[in-house]
């Protein structure tokens, strides 16, 4: 069953993000609603992997093996400045993606084997996901013209 | 009679029952013991120094103002006026800037109003040319009338075409208008002020109508000297007049207005206060909001906010079992950081019921400044002219049509910038061009070290309009000198959208001009013009802005159409929409409970209260909202900043009845200066008595952005809460310590109004020094001395 390399994915993928949120957070500090957010947003992804620890422990959860190409990079750095901002907003956004198929995934395989405690589990946390990346695509929008246009 | 109102501030009642009408009580101030017949003319307006707008006839003689007498046939006040409005306008007759200033060689000095047009002009076309619209930005008031923020609106949007325009009022308003926008579809009051002469019940949330509106509250305290006084509740960290005179006072600890108003929710559903059937015809989105608030029990919500359950239990029984209530939100909500959540969730506990749009049944989400309504309106403040939606292309296409410019030039790839970003952006030179009018942000913006760095330094050129040397101006680049009211002619509205026409009384001091000619001059200069080469603005004189304004509005709900000076001169305050069908305006809104969310016709389609996420085109459609109300949720979320070991206490920032924002008038009245001649700290005798500190003694108070020097009031304010009057900047200070306010607030916002979180920041008090005698602050305020504990000193 391979459901549970799904979980695992989850799991290190919302600690992953949770990392990266922090990590821009800090990095752009200076954009207080990017600040404040991202750390709000990377306390949600913790309790997405409290959520998810009672199905990790039911179905164990299995290393990413194969492929080897199956999980996603956090953000070791930031960059400075608007541009930086926005690529590094960017790339969170690719990392928000790849979570939130991986919920959708993980939900279709949580109907089919009629599991309703995962099914409520990915409902909540697959909705939060979504708005995150609703705001990253807002705050992106926002930001692209003055960055692209403007800055030095 | 007049002094007294100092002591008295709410002036003699007059009571009256619940439907009588409010009784007159004509209220003046003469100058120099002038008397009535010494007047030689009587110009009518209304006040502008708060946002009541109460109706004002000013004395004029041998050219000058001298003096102030209430309307009698004003709808908003019946001839009442508060402290300020009968001594602040005082103010403005000394200490004026009479010439155009320009900085040269690190100071500023006197130059004529070409040289100083010439420099802005330069400027501007040099930086236009090279970086385009975007490296301009507006930070403008409500203060400013609407002629001139709509004649701003057209050179910014058609002439410029910058995003980057926004008012003051995204510090004192920005969440009255968000909240009004997530429920409704649009902005626009729902209430009347009429509302309150017929209700069972007044809902305070957060708001020290007291202080902020006196004339209003001079209105509730007629009702409560009456035969059938109406119930009344009060969230207040502070115990305000308007708590002491509350049957249940909700003193939340600062940070958790959500979780009380999700437990208020909770309430109405488990005892089944709920009008199911309306609720099913008139709203979207009952049983989202029913799952988030079920876990505010009154015990949880007691934990989280630090209030009796029995409380929260006996305010929802209030709400859920009278007839007609009515809500009024101000600060305490709105400068928090889920203001926008928690002041929809005041608008959903009236759908829930079905309260709304009869007599007595409304909400009033409050304005802070008298004319922030009109910013909001005409669309120099983040929003789009005539509440329109940005997102929706029909809505630009209407205003390039009536502008007759490519819709192109019209920025709506995003919603207007906000105050914070643009001084975000100017701290990092992407504006380059930042014109400052009406407003100190050197004293009223959160955290000042760094507003300071931003407007001194080089990477941005600063143009200030100002009537007064303050902190602003002291670090501007080009100050030119603004007529104020009275000196210049134009419409305003007030919270329940009644319009006023002021008009001019006198001339203006010096060179000094009015913002409108300012802009008009600016304009000219830059050579803006339409697609059919006519001038951009195609006016030049308050009443054509007010007409070019009326069409703007035209069919919207903000609907001008049915106005003019003519019609407004001699009325006694005109509510908006007024038009050929309601030629007398409107009292109430939404009566048909048909509301704004129609795909076509609102003015956003929404956003996540949370994150400030936004909703867009194709989400909207398949809510199926079309004219029925949003129910949004949201959980509490902890604010920002917590009190901690090393900040132990809540801190609290607000507006205190003698004074108005930074005081450039109010401290220049010698009435409303001695009422309040300095700044204090509100301490309760629980935390203060640990610390050492009785009434009077010099206190700091420090957060991790700054610190201040004030001398301590022992209050009635909640243990843990500490409160700073945010009046009170440092220009006439010396190199004495600072007492500013907001050296200590927080930079972060409301995710969706984007409107700062001035209250909630964590601080520390210490002693300094002994005191010599009591604080300055007010005794017969919500700054009154504690009555808690035995006085001590």
């Amino acid at each position: 069953m391979h459901l549970a390399t799904y979980l695992g994915l989850l799991d290190e993928g919302e600690k992953t993000l949770a990392a990266s949120f922090r990590q821009v957070a800090e990095g752009h500090a200076e954009e207080a609603d990017v600040y404040h957010l991202c750390n709000r947003l990377a306390a949600e992804c913790d309790r997405h992997r409290e959520h998810l620890a009672p199905a990790v422990a039911r179905y164990g959860e299995q290393k990413v093996e194969e492929p080897e190409d199956l999980h996603a990079e956090g953000l070791t750095t930031t960059r400075t400045g608007g541009v930086g901002l926005l690529r590094d907003l960017h790339d969170l956004y690719l990392l928000v993606c790849y979570l939130d198929i991986a919920w959708t995934v993980v939900g279709q395989a949580a109907k089919a084997a009629r599991d309703k405690e995962l099914i409520g589990i990915v409902d909540h946390c697959e909705g939060e996901t979504s708005t995150q990346l609703k705001w990253l695509k807002t705050r992106m929008k926002e930001a692209a013209p003055q960055a692209l246009i403007v800055a030095s | 009679m007049a002094h007294d109102r100092i002591k008295d501030i709410w002036g003699p009642t007059t009571g009256f029952a619940a439907g009588e009408p409010w009784p007159i009580r004509v209220d003046t101030h003469l100058r120099d013991g002038l008397r009535e017949e010494d007047v030689e003319h009587w110009v009518q307006s209304a006040c502008v120094l708060c946002s009541n707008g109460c109706g004002v006839d000013i004395a004029v003689r041998d050219g000058q103002m001298v003096g102030v007498r209430g309307r009698e046939d004003d709808r908003v006040s019946r001839g009442r006026l508060g402290p300020k409005g009968l001594f602040g306008w005082q103010g403005q007759l000394r200490d004026r800037i009479t010439t155009p200033l320009v900085r040269r060689n690190g100071t500023l000095v006197e130059a004529s109003w070409d040289e100083a047009m010439g420099l802005v002009v330069e400027r501007s076309r040099a930086l236009l040319d090279t970086k385009g619209p975007l490296s301009h930005g507006f930070y403008t008031s409500g203060q400013l009338m609407l002629e001139e923020y709509y004649t701003l609106a057209v050179i910014g949007k058609a002439g410029i075409g910058t995003p980057h325009m926004d008012g003051n009022t995204r510090l004192c308003t920005a969440t009255a208008a968000a909240a009004l926008k997530e429920s409704f579809g649009t902005d626009g009051q729902p209430g009347s002020y009429t509302d309150l002469d017929v209700c069972d019940a007044v809902f305070h949330y957060g708001h020290n109508v007291a202080e902020t509106q006196t004339v209003l509250w001079a209105r509730m305290l007629d009702r409560l000297a009456g035969p059938n006084p109406p119930l009344h509740v009060c969230v207040d960290p502070r115990r305000t007049k308007v708590a002491e005179a509350s049957d249940v006072h909700l003193a939340v600890r600062p940070g958790t207005n959500q979780a009380l108003m999700n437990g208020l929710l909770r309430e109405l559903i488990h005892r089944d206060w709920v009008d199911h059937a309306w609720v099913e015809e008139h709203t979207v989105g009952y049983d989202e909001l029913a799952r988030t608030v079920e876990p505010y029990t009154p015990q949880q919500v007691a934990e989280i906010c630090r209030v009796e359950a029995r409380d929260v239990e006996r305010a929802a029984e209030v709400f859920g079992t009278s007839d007609r209530v009515v809500s009024t939100v101000l600060q305490g909500f709105y400068q928090s950081h889920q203001a926008t959540a928690a002041s929809v969730q005041v608008n959903n506990l009236h759908l829930l019921r079905g309260m709304l749009g009869r007599p007595g049944a409304a909400i009033l989400q409050m304005n802070g400044q008298p004319t922030a309504q009109n910013n909001r309106e005409t669309g120099v403040d983040g929003d789009l002219s005539g509440f329109r939606n940005w997102n929706n292309e029909s809505h630009v296409q209407e205003l390039a049509d009536l502008w007759d410019v490519d819709p192109v030039v019209i920025p709506h790839w995003s919603p207007p910038t906000h105050a914070m970003q643009i001084f975000r952006y100017a701290e990092q030179g992407s504006i380059g061009f930042l014109w400052i009018a009406g407003t100190n942000p050197a004293v009223s913006m959160p955290d000042l070290g760094r507003i300071r760095r931003i407007l001194g330094g080089d990477q941005v050129f600063v143009v200030v309009n100002e009537a007064f040397r303050n902190e602003t101006t002291e670090l501007a680049d080009v100050v030119l000198p603004s007529a104020l009211w009275g000196e210049k002619t134009g419409t305003f509205t007030n919270v329940d959208r009644t319009v006023h026409l002021a008009d001019k009384a006198v001339d203006p001091p010096g060179q000094a001009r009015s913002d409108l000619d300012i802009w008009v001059d600016y304009a000219r200069r830059m050579g803006f013009t339409d697609r059919s080469g006519r001038p951009i603005p195609r006016w030049d004189s308050p009443e054509d802005a007010f007409d070019g304004w009326r069409e703007c509005s035209r069919g919207r709900p903000c609907d001008y159409s049915g106005m003019s000076y003519a019609k407004l001169r001699g009325s006694g305050g005109i509510q908006w929409p007024c038009t050929d069908d309601a030629p007398e305006g409107t009292e109430r809104i939404y009566t048909d409970h048909v509301f704004n969310t129609q795909d076509d016709y609102c003015e956003n389609y929404g956003h996540d209260l949370l994150t400030g996420a936004a909703v867009d085109a194709t989400e909207h459609k398949a809510m199926r909202y079309d004219g029925r109300a949003r129910l949004k949720a949201a959980p509490w979320t902890p604010p920002p900043e917590f009190p901690s070991d090393e900040y132990p206490l809540g801190l609290g920032t607000g507006r205190t009845v003698f004074h108005f924002h930074t005081r450039t008038k109010t401290m220049r009245a010698a009435e409303l200066d001695e009422a309040a001649p300095d700044a204090w700290v509100e301490i309760a005798p629980e935390d203060a008595e640990p610390l050492g500190i009785v009434e009077g003694d010099l206190v700091r108070v420090e957060s991790a952005r700054g610190a201040l020097e004030a001398k301590a009031r022992v209050s009635d304010i909640r243990p843990g809460a500490v409160f700073v009057p945010f009046h009170y900047g440092d220009v006439d200070r010396g190199g004495r310590p600072t007492r500013a306010a907001n050296e200590l607030t927080i930079t972060a916002w409301d995710p969706v109004s984007k409107q700062p979180a001035f209250k909630g920041g964590a601080v520390r008090v210490t002693k300094v020094a002994d005191g010599d005698g009591p604080s300055p602050a007010p005794d017969n305020t919500a700054s009154a001395r504690t009555s808690r504990t035995s006085r001590k000193g």
